[in-house]
């Protein structure tokens, strides 16, 4: 079984984020003046292949996740994982 | 004396460094290539500047994961003294070796330029040629320089006299950094990770007049002829 997912780190709530920051900033300079905050993260798609359990899969993400996507130190993540069709 | 430093691909000064351990401070030093596996045996590491891995995902969060690492966290952890620059201290954030992380400037701006510094603890191996609480000045180059640790770990630092460098006050902080940390050391004092460059600041010829990043290898030197024995 193949598996496609689809990983979004931020960094954790209540820590600052610069480019976040800045990007509302932009924001509100075109004119969007209910933009109330802005977080930037990162987006990763990842397929994985040959595993049969959707537990295993999962397990592995979130090692990988642990391990080197995101630094726990300072960022979170959550992830949506699929069956690949066909 | 033999020191060790390592290449990762997009490291860029690794052969500053080179430069002032073999000539100026007569190390015995080898470029160490990040595939090799091996350490042979050496009194010193560094961990230099740059662009590993191209900063991807962050900075230096590949470079961990480099095949040489599994034999670098071990020599640091026996003991064995290791000095991470700019890049090199976020690797060594990155692989746990310091605690906190880094992350991009408040500014978001790349900042290359000098900047003064507070020795605030100069009894450490790295730092026993700086008087207590001496102004100094070494430049900086760095995108993500913006080290983070929470409260309980800032209390921690705090507490074990692990903040070695601050940024001389506010307005000097290039980055946003918590505490205008700038360079702290592990618990027991023989890992060093630091944003700015002593190597860049350590001869007449590069900086004339400006030689403060030359004690920081002169007190390591001094520390390993004198038997290697801990300061303070």
């Amino acid at each position: 079984m193949d598996w496609e997912v689809k990983i979004e780190t931020k960094l954790k709530d209540g820590i600052l984020d610069p480019q976040g920051k800045a990007v509302k900033t932009g924001l509100k300079s075109l004119g969007y003046e209910n933009v109330d905050s802005v977080f930037v993260g990162k987006y990763m798609e990842i397929i994985i292949k040959d595993i049969s359990k959707k537990e295993d899969a999962s397990e592995m993400v979130e090692d990988m996740c642990k391990k080197l996507l995101a630094n726990p130190v300072i960022e979170e993540y959550k992830y949506e994982l699929n069956k690949m069709e066909g | 004396m033999k020191a060790g430093v390592v290449t990762f691909p997009g490291s860029n000064c690794d052969h500053d460094v080179y430069n002032v351990l073999s000539k100026i401070f007569s190390f015995d030093t080898d470029l160490i290539w990040h595939q090799k596996r091996h350490l042979n045996n050496y009194d010193l590491l560094v961990l230099p500047g740059g662009f590993s891995y191209g900063d991807y995902l962050r900075s230096g969060a590949i470079a961990r994961f480099a095949r040489i690492m599994d034999s670098v966290i071990d020599f640091a952890l026996a003991g064995g003294l290791v000095l991470g620059i700019c890049n090199g201290f976020q690797i060594l954030l990155e692989s746990n070796l310091l605690p906190g992380a880094m992350k991009v400037n408040d500014n978001l701006k790349f900042v290359c330029k000098n900047v003064s510094l507070e020795v605030n603890n100069n009894k450490t191996t790295f730092t026993n040629h700086y008087c207590e609480n001496e102004i100094i000045e070494m430049p900086v180059a760095h995108g993500e320089g913006n080290y983070y640790i929470d409260k309980k770990g800032l209390n921690s630092l705090i507490d074990n006299n692990q903040i070695v460098l601050r940024y001389a006050n506010q307005s000097e902080n290039p980055n946003g950094s918590v505490e205008n940390i700038a360079g702290i050391s592990n618990n027991k004092g023989n890992i060093l990770g630091l944003m700015p460059h002593p190597e860049r600041c350590s001869e007449d010829i590069i900086s004339p007049g400006r030689r403060d990043g030359y004690r920081l290898f002169s007190s390591i030197v001094a520390n390993l002829k004198a038997g290697g024995e801990q300061i303070g």
